[in-house]
Protein backbone atom coordinates (compact mmCIF):
# COMPACT_ATOMS: atom_id res chain seq x y z
CA UNK A 1 0.00 0.00 0.00
CA UNK A 2 0.63 3.47 -0.58
CA UNK A 3 -0.63 6.57 0.31
CA UNK A 4 -0.52 10.11 -0.25
CA UNK A 5 -1.44 13.04 1.70
CA UNK A 6 -2.25 16.05 0.91
CA UNK A 7 -0.56 19.36 3.05
CA UNK A 8 -2.72 22.00 4.58
CA UNK A 9 -0.43 25.50 4.83
CA UNK A 10 -0.64 28.64 3.70
CA UNK A 11 2.34 28.53 2.25
CA UNK A 12 4.69 29.35 5.14
CA UNK A 13 3.75 27.14 7.52
CA UNK A 14 2.59 23.19 7.70
CA UNK A 15 -1.03 23.22 9.50
CA UNK A 16 -1.23 20.83 12.45
CA UNK A 17 -4.13 18.69 10.64
CA UNK A 18 -1.43 17.61 8.40
CA UNK A 19 0.39 15.86 11.35
CA UNK A 20 -2.97 14.39 12.62
CA UNK A 21 -3.62 12.65 8.83
CA UNK A 22 -0.15 11.04 8.37
CA UNK A 23 -1.06 9.41 11.84
CA UNK A 24 -4.06 8.07 10.63
CA UNK A 25 -2.53 6.93 7.43
CA UNK A 26 0.05 5.38 9.74
CA UNK A 27 -2.88 3.22 10.87
CA UNK A 28 -3.72 2.27 7.70
CA UNK A 29 0.49 1.05 7.24
CA UNK A 30 2.42 1.30 3.77
CA UNK A 31 4.42 4.36 2.52
CA UNK A 32 3.28 7.51 3.07
CA UNK A 33 4.06 10.57 0.40
CA UNK A 34 3.26 14.14 1.19
CA UNK A 35 1.79 16.78 -1.38
CA UNK A 36 2.32 19.91 -0.68
CA UNK A 37 1.21 22.52 -3.66
CA UNK A 38 1.35 26.01 -3.30
CA UNK A 39 3.75 29.04 -4.10
CA UNK A 40 6.52 29.76 -2.66
CA UNK A 41 6.39 27.04 -0.45
CA UNK A 42 9.34 25.47 -0.08
CA UNK A 43 9.30 26.14 3.46
CA UNK A 44 6.48 24.13 4.14
CA UNK A 45 8.04 20.45 1.67
CA UNK A 46 11.22 21.20 4.19
CA UNK A 47 9.07 20.98 7.24
CA UNK A 48 7.23 18.07 5.44
CA UNK A 49 10.06 16.17 4.88
CA UNK A 50 10.90 16.05 8.77
CA UNK A 51 6.96 14.98 9.48
CA UNK A 52 7.36 11.28 11.40
CA UNK A 53 6.35 8.57 8.92
CA UNK A 54 7.02 10.35 5.38
CA UNK A 55 9.00 8.94 3.39
CA UNK A 56 8.99 11.34 0.21
CA UNK A 57 7.42 14.69 -0.27
CA UNK A 58 6.20 15.98 -3.36
CA UNK A 59 6.23 19.72 -4.08
CA UNK A 60 4.76 21.27 -6.49
CA UNK A 61 5.04 24.95 -6.55
CA UNK A 62 3.37 27.09 -9.04
CA UNK A 63 1.00 30.23 -8.95
CA UNK A 64 -1.76 28.10 -9.77
CA UNK A 65 -1.67 26.30 -6.42
CA UNK A 66 -1.33 29.50 -4.56
CA UNK A 67 -5.02 29.75 -3.13
CA UNK A 68 -5.67 26.08 -3.18
CA UNK A 69 -8.34 26.58 -5.97
CA UNK A 70 -10.22 23.34 -5.72
CA UNK A 71 -10.46 23.57 -9.70
CA UNK A 72 -6.66 23.43 -10.21
CA UNK A 73 -5.60 21.32 -7.19
CA UNK A 74 -7.64 18.69 -8.15
CA UNK A 75 -6.05 18.20 -10.99
CA UNK A 76 -2.88 18.13 -9.82
CA UNK A 77 -3.13 15.54 -7.19
CA UNK A 78 -5.38 13.28 -10.23
CA UNK A 79 -1.76 13.69 -12.24
CA UNK A 80 -0.31 12.52 -9.03
CA UNK A 81 -2.69 9.99 -8.22
CA UNK A 82 -1.53 6.88 -10.24
CA UNK A 83 -0.09 4.12 -8.18
CA UNK A 84 -1.18 5.11 -4.24
CA UNK A 85 -3.96 3.39 -2.48
CA UNK A 86 -5.40 5.75 -0.47
CA UNK A 87 -5.34 9.75 -0.97
CA UNK A 88 -6.26 11.56 2.50
CA UNK A 89 -6.16 14.95 3.98
CA UNK A 90 -7.71 16.68 7.13
CA UNK A 91 -11.28 17.25 6.99
CA UNK A 92 -10.53 21.10 6.76
CA UNK A 93 -12.62 23.56 4.47
CA UNK A 94 -9.47 23.57 2.45
CA UNK A 95 -9.89 19.47 1.95
CA UNK A 96 -13.40 18.92 1.77
CA UNK A 97 -13.27 21.63 -0.90
CA UNK A 98 -10.94 19.73 -2.84
CA UNK A 99 -10.91 16.27 -1.81
CA UNK A 100 -14.32 15.12 -3.19
CA UNK A 101 -13.36 16.51 -6.63
CA UNK A 102 -10.56 14.22 -6.99
CA UNK A 103 -12.70 11.18 -5.75
CA UNK A 104 -15.26 12.41 -8.80
CA UNK A 105 -12.17 12.40 -11.40
CA UNK A 106 -11.21 8.72 -9.91
CA UNK A 107 -14.51 7.80 -9.91
CA UNK A 108 -14.83 6.47 -6.64
CA UNK A 109 -17.02 7.84 -3.86
CA UNK A 110 -15.08 10.36 -1.09
CA UNK A 111 -15.23 8.30 2.51
CA UNK A 112 -15.71 11.77 4.66
CA UNK A 113 -14.44 12.70 7.92
CA UNK A 114 -13.32 9.17 9.28
CA UNK A 115 -12.63 8.81 13.33
CA UNK A 116 -11.27 5.98 13.10
CA UNK A 117 -9.09 3.00 10.80
CA UNK A 118 -10.17 -0.51 11.40
CA UNK A 119 -8.29 -2.30 8.51
CA UNK A 120 -6.85 -0.29 5.52
CA UNK A 121 -10.25 -0.85 3.44
CA UNK A 122 -13.09 -0.11 6.79
CA UNK A 123 -13.38 2.81 8.85
CA UNK A 124 -15.46 4.34 11.40
CA UNK A 125 -17.27 7.99 10.86
CA UNK A 126 -19.98 10.01 12.89
CA UNK A 127 -23.33 10.35 10.81
CA UNK A 128 -26.66 12.34 11.86
CA UNK A 129 -24.50 15.22 13.78
CA UNK A 130 -22.51 12.63 15.60
CA UNK A 131 -25.83 10.52 17.11
CA UNK A 132 -24.31 7.56 15.37
CA UNK A 133 -21.29 6.04 14.86
CA UNK A 134 -21.29 4.08 11.55
CA UNK A 135 -18.54 1.25 9.91
CA UNK A 136 -18.17 1.29 6.28
CA UNK A 137 -16.06 -0.99 3.69
CA UNK A 138 -15.05 0.29 0.71
CA UNK A 139 -13.90 -2.04 -2.18
CA UNK A 140 -12.76 1.50 -4.22
CA UNK A 141 -9.67 1.05 -6.13
CA UNK A 142 -8.66 4.33 -4.50
CA UNK A 143 -9.55 5.26 -0.84
CA UNK A 144 -10.15 9.03 -1.07
CA UNK A 145 -10.55 10.10 2.72
CA UNK A 146 -10.82 12.95 4.85
CA UNK A 147 -10.01 12.96 8.36
CA UNK A 148 -11.26 14.41 11.54
CA UNK A 149 -7.80 15.85 13.61
CA UNK A 150 -9.37 15.40 16.42
CA UNK A 151 -9.71 11.89 16.33
CA UNK A 152 -6.06 10.97 15.60
CA UNK A 153 -3.35 12.11 17.75
CA UNK A 154 -0.39 14.25 16.05
CA UNK A 155 2.58 12.52 14.25
CA UNK A 156 5.28 14.13 15.49
CA UNK A 157 6.94 16.81 13.37
CA UNK A 158 10.75 16.52 13.93
CA UNK A 159 12.49 13.36 13.16
CA UNK A 160 12.10 12.55 10.04
CA UNK A 161 14.27 13.03 6.55
CA UNK A 162 12.27 12.42 3.72
CA UNK A 163 13.70 13.10 -0.01
CA UNK A 164 11.69 16.41 -1.84
CA UNK A 165 10.91 15.87 -5.16
CA UNK A 166 9.71 18.59 -7.50
CA UNK A 167 6.36 18.58 -9.57
CA UNK A 168 6.31 20.30 -12.45
CA UNK A 169 2.59 19.84 -14.05
CA UNK A 170 1.00 23.08 -14.16
CA UNK A 171 -2.69 22.44 -13.84
CA UNK A 172 -4.18 25.33 -14.28
CA UNK A 173 -8.22 24.75 -14.69
CA UNK A 174 -8.57 28.69 -16.01
CA UNK A 175 -11.88 28.61 -14.63
CA UNK A 176 -11.68 30.15 -11.48
CA UNK A 177 -9.78 33.17 -9.69
CA UNK A 178 -8.84 34.19 -6.28
CA UNK A 179 -10.04 37.90 -5.25
CA UNK A 180 -9.69 38.08 -1.90
CA UNK A 181 -9.62 37.30 1.95
CA UNK A 182 -10.22 38.37 5.32
CA UNK A 183 -8.81 36.49 8.00
CA UNK A 184 -9.85 36.38 11.36
CA UNK A 185 -5.70 37.40 13.28
CA UNK A 186 -5.56 36.43 16.81
CA UNK A 187 -3.05 35.96 18.71
CA UNK A 188 -4.88 32.70 20.58
CA UNK A 189 -4.14 29.34 19.71
CA UNK A 190 -5.47 27.65 16.71
CA UNK A 191 -9.46 27.05 17.62
CA UNK A 192 -9.13 23.12 16.37
CA UNK A 193 -5.76 22.75 18.13
CA UNK A 194 -6.00 24.20 21.70
CA UNK A 195 -6.24 22.45 24.46
CA UNK A 196 -8.07 24.59 26.27
CA UNK A 197 -11.79 26.40 24.57
CA UNK A 198 -14.18 28.78 25.58
CA UNK A 199 -17.17 29.42 23.69
CA UNK A 200 -19.89 31.80 24.05
CA UNK A 201 -23.68 31.41 23.02
CA UNK A 202 -26.51 33.61 22.58
CA UNK A 203 -26.44 34.42 26.38
CA UNK A 204 -23.42 36.26 25.71
CA UNK A 205 -26.02 39.01 24.43
CA UNK A 206 -23.83 40.82 21.99
CA UNK A 207 -20.14 41.03 20.53
CA UNK A 208 -18.42 43.36 23.07
CA UNK A 209 -19.30 41.10 25.86
CA UNK A 210 -17.07 38.25 24.35
CA UNK A 211 -14.38 40.64 25.93
CA UNK A 212 -14.96 38.63 29.00
CA UNK A 213 -14.40 35.42 27.53
CA UNK A 214 -11.29 36.96 25.94
CA UNK A 215 -9.85 37.37 29.42
CA UNK A 216 -10.84 34.10 30.52
CA UNK A 217 -9.26 32.66 26.88
CA UNK A 218 -5.46 34.65 28.24
CA UNK A 219 -5.00 33.56 31.30
CA UNK A 220 -5.74 29.81 30.60
CA UNK A 221 -3.73 30.04 27.12
CA UNK A 222 -7.32 29.07 25.42
CA UNK A 223 -9.06 29.78 22.11
CA UNK A 224 -12.55 31.56 22.15
CA UNK A 225 -15.22 29.52 19.76
CA UNK A 226 -19.14 30.05 19.61
CA UNK A 227 -22.51 28.27 19.14
CA UNK A 228 -24.33 29.50 15.43
CA UNK A 229 -26.53 31.18 17.03
CA UNK A 230 -23.73 33.70 18.61
CA UNK A 231 -22.66 33.79 14.91
CA UNK A 232 -25.37 34.24 13.24
CA UNK A 233 -26.52 37.33 15.50
CA UNK A 234 -23.24 39.15 14.41
CA UNK A 235 -21.66 38.61 17.66
CA UNK A 236 -18.35 37.19 16.64
CA UNK A 237 -16.93 36.08 13.08
CA UNK A 238 -17.92 32.64 11.16
CA UNK A 239 -14.32 31.15 11.99
CA UNK A 240 -15.12 30.67 15.71
CA UNK A 241 -18.27 28.58 15.22
CA UNK A 242 -17.56 25.10 16.82
CA UNK A 243 -20.51 22.54 15.94
CA UNK A 244 -21.82 19.88 13.08
CA UNK A 245 -21.32 22.62 10.10
CA UNK A 246 -18.74 23.99 12.41
CA UNK A 247 -15.37 23.02 13.82
CA UNK A 248 -14.89 20.07 15.52
CA UNK A 249 -12.60 20.63 18.44
CA UNK A 250 -11.58 18.32 21.36
CA UNK A 251 -9.56 19.68 23.97
CA UNK A 252 -8.66 18.82 27.27
CA UNK A 253 -11.03 21.76 29.11
CA UNK A 254 -14.35 22.79 26.66
CA UNK A 255 -16.20 25.65 28.80
CA UNK A 256 -19.38 26.40 27.80
CA UNK A 257 -20.73 29.88 28.20
CA UNK A 258 -24.35 30.70 28.01
CA UNK A 259 -24.63 28.19 25.29
CA UNK A 260 -28.22 25.90 25.36
CA UNK A 261 -26.48 22.45 23.89
CA UNK A 262 -28.41 21.75 21.04
CA UNK A 263 -27.04 18.56 19.44
CA UNK A 264 -25.45 20.60 16.62
CA UNK A 265 -23.57 21.87 18.68
CA UNK A 266 -22.51 19.36 20.83
CA UNK A 267 -21.48 17.07 17.54
CA UNK A 268 -18.86 19.78 17.54
CA UNK A 269 -17.20 19.37 21.06
CA UNK A 270 -18.75 16.07 22.61
CA UNK A 271 -15.28 14.53 22.70
CA UNK A 272 -13.31 17.14 24.66
CA UNK A 273 -11.64 15.62 27.84
CA UNK A 274 -13.62 17.98 30.90
CA UNK A 275 -16.79 20.16 30.01
CA UNK A 276 -17.56 22.75 32.27
CA UNK A 277 -21.08 24.80 31.60
CA UNK A 278 -22.17 27.95 32.92
CA UNK A 279 -25.95 28.74 32.45
CA UNK A 280 -28.74 30.21 34.28
CA UNK A 281 -31.11 27.49 32.91
CA UNK A 282 -30.25 24.25 35.14
CA UNK A 283 -32.77 22.41 32.50
CA UNK A 284 -30.32 23.46 29.26
CA UNK A 285 -29.27 20.17 27.44
CA UNK A 286 -25.52 20.96 28.20
CA UNK A 287 -25.53 20.03 31.36
CA UNK A 288 -25.96 16.64 30.41
CA UNK A 289 -22.61 16.36 29.05
CA UNK A 290 -21.19 18.59 31.12
CA UNK A 291 -18.50 17.48 33.90
CA UNK A 292 -18.65 20.36 35.79
CA UNK A 293 -22.07 23.19 35.68
CA UNK A 294 -22.68 25.64 37.29
CA UNK A 295 -25.96 27.62 37.49
CA UNK A 296 -25.54 31.42 37.31
CA UNK A 297 -25.44 34.47 35.67
CA UNK A 298 -22.72 34.47 33.46
CA UNK A 299 -22.15 38.11 33.50
CA UNK A 300 -21.07 38.07 37.20
CA UNK A 301 -19.21 34.29 37.52
CA UNK A 302 -17.66 34.92 34.13
CA UNK A 303 -15.47 37.81 35.44
CA UNK A 304 -15.43 36.29 38.78
CA UNK A 305 -13.51 32.71 37.03
CA UNK A 306 -11.38 35.35 35.08
CA UNK A 307 -10.22 36.63 38.74
CA UNK A 308 -9.78 33.56 40.32
CA UNK A 309 -7.57 31.69 37.94
CA UNK B 1 -30.57 32.09 -16.69
CA UNK B 2 -32.07 29.00 -15.68
CA UNK B 3 -31.37 27.85 -12.01
CA UNK B 4 -31.21 24.20 -10.65
CA UNK B 5 -31.04 23.38 -7.25
CA UNK B 6 -30.69 19.91 -6.03
CA UNK B 7 -32.80 18.85 -2.80
CA UNK B 8 -32.52 16.02 -0.15
CA UNK B 9 -34.87 14.52 2.09
CA UNK B 10 -33.88 14.60 5.50
CA UNK B 11 -34.68 13.70 8.77
CA UNK B 12 -36.18 16.44 10.44
CA UNK B 13 -33.14 18.85 12.69
CA UNK B 14 -34.56 18.88 15.68
CA UNK B 15 -35.26 15.53 15.75
CA UNK B 16 -32.31 13.24 17.17
CA UNK B 17 -31.86 10.07 15.49
CA UNK B 18 -31.68 6.18 17.44
CA UNK B 19 -29.36 3.53 16.55
CA UNK B 20 -31.42 0.58 15.75
CA UNK B 21 -31.12 -2.24 18.20
CA UNK B 22 -29.40 -4.70 15.78
CA UNK B 23 -26.81 -2.47 14.56
CA UNK B 24 -28.04 -2.57 10.90
CA UNK B 25 -28.45 1.36 10.34
CA UNK B 26 -30.32 4.26 12.35
CA UNK B 27 -34.09 3.80 13.01
CA UNK B 28 -36.26 6.00 10.15
CA UNK B 29 -39.63 4.62 10.59
CA UNK B 30 -42.15 7.37 11.86
CA UNK B 31 -39.56 10.11 12.25
CA UNK B 32 -40.70 13.43 11.04
CA UNK B 33 -38.80 14.10 7.58
CA UNK B 34 -37.96 17.90 6.49
CA UNK B 35 -36.09 19.42 3.34
CA UNK B 36 -32.42 19.49 4.51
CA UNK B 37 -31.51 22.91 5.81
CA UNK B 38 -28.67 23.76 3.76
CA UNK B 39 -31.09 23.01 0.29
CA UNK B 40 -33.53 24.94 1.96
CA UNK B 41 -31.09 27.85 1.85
CA UNK B 42 -29.83 26.74 -1.97
CA UNK B 43 -33.74 27.04 -2.82
CA UNK B 44 -34.41 30.68 -1.31
CA UNK B 45 -31.14 32.34 -3.40
CA UNK B 46 -32.66 30.82 -6.55
CA UNK B 47 -36.14 32.31 -5.63
CA UNK B 48 -34.34 35.49 -4.68
CA UNK B 49 -32.31 35.36 -7.52
CA UNK B 50 -34.91 35.04 -9.81
CA UNK B 51 -36.56 38.21 -7.76
CA UNK B 52 -34.17 40.23 -8.39
CA UNK B 53 -34.32 39.32 -12.61
CA UNK B 54 -31.06 37.62 -12.57
CA UNK B 55 -32.60 34.16 -12.68
CA UNK B 56 -36.18 33.25 -15.17
CA UNK B 57 -37.09 29.54 -14.14
CA UNK B 58 -35.90 27.75 -10.86
CA UNK B 59 -35.72 23.86 -11.18
CA UNK B 60 -35.30 21.96 -8.32
CA UNK B 61 -34.17 18.04 -8.41
CA UNK B 62 -34.20 15.30 -5.97
CA UNK B 63 -32.79 11.99 -6.36
CA UNK B 64 -34.82 9.37 -3.87
CA UNK B 65 -37.94 6.87 -3.92
CA UNK B 66 -41.86 8.87 -4.33
CA UNK B 67 -41.58 10.22 -0.61
CA UNK B 68 -39.04 12.68 -1.65
CA UNK B 69 -41.79 14.77 -3.66
CA UNK B 70 -43.03 15.84 -0.57
CA UNK B 71 -39.85 17.93 -0.18
CA UNK B 72 -39.98 18.77 -3.81
CA UNK B 73 -43.56 20.29 -3.21
CA UNK B 74 -41.45 22.48 -0.56
CA UNK B 75 -39.57 23.90 -2.65
CA UNK B 76 -41.98 24.61 -5.28
CA UNK B 77 -44.18 26.18 -2.51
CA UNK B 78 -41.22 28.56 -1.65
CA UNK B 79 -41.01 29.58 -4.95
CA UNK B 80 -39.49 27.14 -7.32
CA UNK B 81 -40.99 26.78 -11.12
CA UNK B 82 -41.06 23.02 -11.76
CA UNK B 83 -39.86 19.76 -10.15
CA UNK B 84 -37.90 17.17 -11.33
CA UNK B 85 -37.69 13.75 -9.04
CA UNK B 86 -35.17 10.68 -10.20
CA UNK B 87 -36.48 7.36 -9.60
CA UNK B 88 -33.92 5.50 -6.97
CA UNK B 89 -34.35 4.16 -4.12
CA UNK B 90 -34.00 6.21 -0.57
CA UNK B 91 -30.54 7.31 -0.10
CA UNK B 92 -28.36 6.33 -3.30
CA UNK B 93 -24.20 7.27 -2.69
CA UNK B 94 -22.97 10.72 -3.49
CA UNK B 95 -21.38 9.68 -6.82
CA UNK B 96 -24.31 8.26 -7.95
CA UNK B 97 -26.43 11.61 -7.03
CA UNK B 98 -23.80 13.80 -8.80
CA UNK B 99 -23.84 11.81 -12.06
CA UNK B 100 -27.28 12.13 -12.05
CA UNK B 101 -27.19 15.37 -11.33
CA UNK B 102 -24.93 16.06 -14.25
CA UNK B 103 -27.05 14.12 -16.90
CA UNK B 104 -29.66 16.56 -15.67
CA UNK B 105 -27.30 19.60 -16.04
CA UNK B 106 -26.38 18.58 -19.69
CA UNK B 107 -30.25 18.40 -20.29
CA UNK B 108 -30.97 21.64 -18.77
CA UNK B 109 -28.61 23.76 -19.40
CA UNK B 110 -29.05 25.95 -16.24
CA UNK B 111 -26.36 28.78 -15.83
CA UNK B 112 -25.95 28.10 -11.98
CA UNK B 113 -26.52 24.90 -10.02
CA UNK B 114 -26.87 25.33 -6.33
CA UNK B 115 -26.40 22.78 -3.99
CA UNK B 116 -26.14 22.20 0.09
CA UNK B 117 -22.99 21.87 1.06
CA UNK B 118 -23.88 19.06 3.36
CA UNK B 119 -26.96 16.67 3.96
CA UNK B 120 -27.23 16.70 7.40
CA UNK B 121 -27.87 13.02 7.66
CA UNK B 122 -24.59 11.06 6.20
CA UNK B 123 -22.72 14.74 6.83
CA UNK B 124 -20.74 14.05 3.62
CA UNK B 125 -20.12 17.60 2.44
CA UNK B 126 -19.43 16.48 -0.95
CA UNK B 127 -21.98 15.86 -3.59
CA UNK B 128 -21.64 19.62 -5.05
CA UNK B 129 -18.15 19.13 -5.39
CA UNK B 130 -17.90 15.93 -7.22
CA UNK B 131 -20.57 17.54 -9.50
CA UNK B 132 -19.06 20.29 -10.26
CA UNK B 133 -15.63 17.77 -11.21
CA UNK B 134 -17.75 15.46 -13.48
CA UNK B 135 -19.21 18.64 -15.37
CA UNK B 136 -15.42 20.32 -15.42
CA UNK B 137 -17.02 23.70 -14.26
CA UNK B 138 -16.15 25.74 -11.55
CA UNK B 139 -17.42 25.63 -7.74
CA UNK B 140 -18.16 28.07 -5.11
CA UNK B 141 -18.47 25.64 -1.86
CA UNK B 142 -19.62 26.64 1.65
CA UNK B 143 -21.09 30.03 0.04
CA UNK B 144 -22.21 33.01 2.18
CA UNK B 145 -22.75 35.35 -0.50
CA UNK B 146 -23.16 35.09 -4.14
CA UNK B 147 -23.24 37.87 -6.80
CA UNK B 148 -23.77 37.61 -10.58
CA UNK B 149 -21.59 39.86 -12.47
CA UNK B 150 -22.15 39.26 -16.37
CA UNK B 151 -21.12 36.10 -17.11
CA UNK B 152 -19.16 35.75 -13.99
CA UNK B 153 -20.22 34.50 -10.29
CA UNK B 154 -18.70 35.97 -7.61
CA UNK B 155 -18.58 34.06 -4.34
CA UNK B 156 -17.67 34.26 -0.95
CA UNK B 157 -16.82 31.69 1.06
CA UNK B 158 -16.74 30.50 4.93
CA UNK B 159 -13.46 29.04 5.44
CA UNK B 160 -11.44 27.68 7.85
CA UNK B 161 -9.45 31.32 8.84
CA UNK B 162 -12.81 33.40 8.09
CA UNK B 163 -14.02 34.38 4.61
CA UNK B 164 -12.64 33.98 0.75
CA UNK B 165 -14.12 35.43 -1.94
CA UNK B 166 -13.73 33.36 -5.90
CA UNK B 167 -14.61 34.55 -9.04
CA UNK B 168 -16.06 31.89 -11.35
CA UNK B 169 -16.90 31.46 -15.19
CA UNK B 170 -20.30 30.46 -15.43
CA UNK B 171 -21.77 28.18 -15.67
CA UNK B 172 -20.58 27.51 -11.94
CA UNK B 173 -21.83 25.13 -8.91
CA UNK B 174 -22.36 26.92 -5.60
CA UNK B 175 -22.93 24.55 -1.99
CA UNK B 176 -24.56 27.05 0.22
CA UNK B 177 -23.45 27.71 3.70
CA UNK B 178 -25.44 28.56 6.40
CA UNK B 179 -25.24 32.51 6.63
CA UNK B 180 -25.53 32.68 3.03
CA UNK B 181 -29.59 34.18 3.44
CA UNK B 182 -32.78 33.13 5.59
CA UNK B 183 -35.42 31.17 3.97
CA UNK B 184 -39.00 32.28 4.37
CA UNK B 185 -41.68 30.29 4.97
CA UNK B 186 -44.47 29.16 2.25
CA UNK B 187 -47.68 30.90 2.70
CA UNK B 188 -50.81 28.60 2.40
CA UNK B 189 -51.65 30.31 -1.33
CA UNK B 190 -48.21 29.22 -2.28
CA UNK B 191 -48.53 25.87 -0.71
CA UNK B 192 -51.97 25.40 -2.69
CA UNK B 193 -50.24 26.76 -5.91
CA UNK B 194 -47.15 24.48 -5.59
CA UNK B 195 -49.72 20.89 -5.88
CA UNK B 196 -50.55 22.45 -9.57
CA UNK B 197 -46.63 22.86 -10.95
CA UNK B 198 -45.43 20.42 -13.02
CA UNK B 199 -43.36 17.69 -11.34
CA UNK B 200 -41.92 15.35 -13.58
CA UNK B 201 -40.51 11.76 -12.82
CA UNK B 202 -37.32 10.38 -14.64
CA UNK B 203 -35.11 6.80 -14.00
CA UNK B 204 -31.80 7.04 -13.58
CA UNK B 205 -31.96 3.69 -16.40
CA UNK B 206 -33.66 6.90 -18.58
CA UNK B 207 -30.55 8.73 -18.08
CA UNK B 208 -28.00 6.27 -18.75
CA UNK B 209 -26.86 6.35 -15.05
CA UNK B 210 -25.91 2.43 -12.88
CA UNK B 211 -26.87 3.75 -9.09
CA UNK B 212 -24.46 1.39 -7.36
CA UNK B 213 -21.64 2.07 -4.61
CA UNK B 214 -18.72 0.48 -3.84
CA UNK B 215 -18.60 1.96 0.15
CA UNK B 216 -20.90 -1.02 2.14
CA UNK B 217 -22.63 -0.17 5.49
CA UNK B 218 -21.50 -2.64 7.72
CA UNK B 219 -22.24 -1.41 11.38
CA UNK B 220 -23.78 1.45 13.38
CA UNK B 221 -23.60 2.00 16.80
CA UNK B 222 -23.97 4.52 19.01
CA UNK B 223 -21.25 7.06 20.15
CA UNK B 224 -19.87 7.07 23.45
CA UNK B 225 -22.17 8.30 25.79
CA UNK B 226 -20.92 10.89 28.15
CA UNK B 227 -22.16 10.81 31.25
CA UNK B 228 -23.99 14.38 33.07
CA UNK B 229 -21.45 15.16 35.64
CA UNK B 230 -21.99 17.72 39.07
CA UNK B 231 -23.16 21.03 39.54
CA UNK B 232 -21.05 22.83 41.69
CA UNK B 233 -22.35 25.98 43.98
CA UNK B 234 -19.70 28.34 43.17
CA UNK B 235 -16.87 29.69 40.86
CA UNK B 236 -14.44 28.35 44.18
CA UNK B 237 -15.37 25.32 43.60
CA UNK B 238 -15.41 24.85 40.07
CA UNK B 239 -11.62 26.51 40.15
CA UNK B 240 -10.84 24.00 42.44
CA UNK B 241 -12.38 20.87 40.94
CA UNK B 242 -10.36 22.01 37.49
CA UNK B 243 -7.47 22.31 39.39
CA UNK B 244 -7.25 19.48 41.71
CA UNK B 245 -9.32 16.45 40.33
CA UNK B 246 -9.46 17.08 36.59
CA UNK B 247 -6.37 18.88 36.70
CA UNK B 248 -6.62 21.02 33.39
CA UNK B 249 -5.60 24.04 34.56
C1 LIG C 1 -28.47 22.72 9.73
C2 LIG C 1 -28.10 23.29 11.06
C3 LIG C 1 -26.78 23.29 11.44
C4 LIG C 1 -26.40 23.82 12.66
N1 LIG C 1 -25.08 23.82 12.99
C5 LIG C 1 -24.71 24.33 14.18
C6 LIG C 1 -23.33 24.33 14.58
O1 LIG C 1 -22.44 23.89 13.84
N2 LIG C 1 -23.01 24.84 15.79
C7 LIG C 1 -23.95 25.36 16.65
O2 LIG C 1 -23.58 25.82 17.74
N3 LIG C 1 -25.25 25.37 16.29
C8 LIG C 1 -25.65 24.88 15.08
N4 LIG C 1 -26.97 24.93 14.74
C9 LIG C 1 -27.91 25.70 15.60
C10 LIG C 1 -28.41 24.94 16.81
O3 LIG C 1 -29.54 24.16 16.44
C11 LIG C 1 -28.82 25.93 17.92
O4 LIG C 1 -29.78 26.82 17.41
C12 LIG C 1 -27.65 26.78 18.47
O5 LIG C 1 -26.56 25.94 18.80
C13 LIG C 1 -28.11 27.54 19.70
O6 LIG C 1 -27.06 28.39 20.15
P1 LIG C 1 -27.02 28.87 21.67
O7 LIG C 1 -26.93 27.70 22.56
O8 LIG C 1 -25.95 29.90 21.77
O9 LIG C 1 -28.40 29.67 21.82
P2 LIG C 1 -29.68 29.30 22.68
O10 LIG C 1 -30.18 27.94 22.36
O11 LIG C 1 -30.60 30.45 22.53
O12 LIG C 1 -29.14 29.24 24.17
C14 LIG C 1 -28.72 30.36 24.89
C15 LIG C 1 -28.43 29.87 26.30
O13 LIG C 1 -27.86 30.93 27.06
C16 LIG C 1 -28.39 30.88 28.39
N5 LIG C 1 -28.27 32.22 28.94
C17 LIG C 1 -28.88 33.35 28.51
N6 LIG C 1 -28.51 34.41 29.27
C18 LIG C 1 -27.65 33.93 30.22
C19 LIG C 1 -26.94 34.52 31.29
N7 LIG C 1 -27.03 35.82 31.56
N8 LIG C 1 -26.17 33.72 32.05
C20 LIG C 1 -26.08 32.39 31.81
N9 LIG C 1 -26.72 31.77 30.79
C21 LIG C 1 -27.50 32.54 30.01
C22 LIG C 1 -29.82 30.42 28.21
O14 LIG C 1 -30.29 29.80 29.40
C23 LIG C 1 -29.70 29.42 27.06
O15 LIG C 1 -29.50 28.10 27.51
C24 LIG C 1 -27.38 24.37 13.53
C25 LIG C 1 -28.72 24.35 13.16
C26 LIG C 1 -29.09 23.82 11.93
C27 LIG C 1 -30.52 23.82 11.54
N1 LIG D 1 -30.58 12.31 -3.09
C1 LIG D 1 -30.33 13.59 -3.38
N2 LIG D 1 -31.17 14.28 -4.20
C2 LIG D 1 -30.93 15.57 -4.51
N3 LIG D 1 -29.88 16.27 -4.05
C3 LIG D 1 -29.02 15.64 -3.24
C4 LIG D 1 -29.18 14.27 -2.86
N4 LIG D 1 -28.16 13.94 -2.05
C5 LIG D 1 -27.39 15.05 -1.91
N5 LIG D 1 -27.91 16.07 -2.63
C6 LIG D 1 -27.39 17.47 -2.72
O1 LIG D 1 -26.05 17.50 -2.29
C7 LIG D 1 -25.92 18.31 -1.13
C8 LIG D 1 -24.80 17.79 -0.25
O2 LIG D 1 -25.05 16.48 0.16
P1 LIG D 1 -23.90 15.52 0.74
O3 LIG D 1 -22.74 15.64 -0.17
O4 LIG D 1 -24.52 14.16 0.74
O5 LIG D 1 -23.60 16.01 2.13
C9 LIG D 1 -27.30 18.33 -0.52
O6 LIG D 1 -27.50 19.46 0.30
C10 LIG D 1 -28.16 18.36 -1.78
O7 LIG D 1 -28.20 19.67 -2.33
Amino acid sequence: MSILVIAEHDNLELKPATLNTVAAARQIGGEITLLVAGANCQAVADAAAKVDGVAKVLLADNAAYEHQLAENISKLVLSVASGYSHILAGATTTAKNILPRVAALLDVNQISEIIAVESPDTFKRSIYAGNAIATVQSTDAVKVMTVRATAFDAAAAGNGSATIEAVSENCDAGTSTFIAEELAKSDRPELTAASVVISGGRGMGNGENFAMLEKVADKLGAAVGASRAAVDAGFVPNDMQVGQTGKMVAPELYIAVGISGAIQHLAGMKDSKVIVAINKDEEAPIFQVADYGLVADLFEVVPELEQKL
Amino acid sequence: MKVLVAVKRVIDYNVKVRVKSDNTDVDLANVKMALNPFCEIAVEEAVRLKEAGTADEVVVVSIGSKSCEEQLRTALALGADRAIRIDTADSPDSLSVAKLLAKVVEAEQPGMVILGKQAIDSDNNQTGQMLAALLDRPQGTFASAVKVDGDKLQVTREVDGGLQTVELAMPAIVTTDLRLNEPRYASLPNIMKAKRKPLDVKTADELGVTVGSNISLLKVENPPQRQAGIKVGSVDELVEKLKNEAKVI
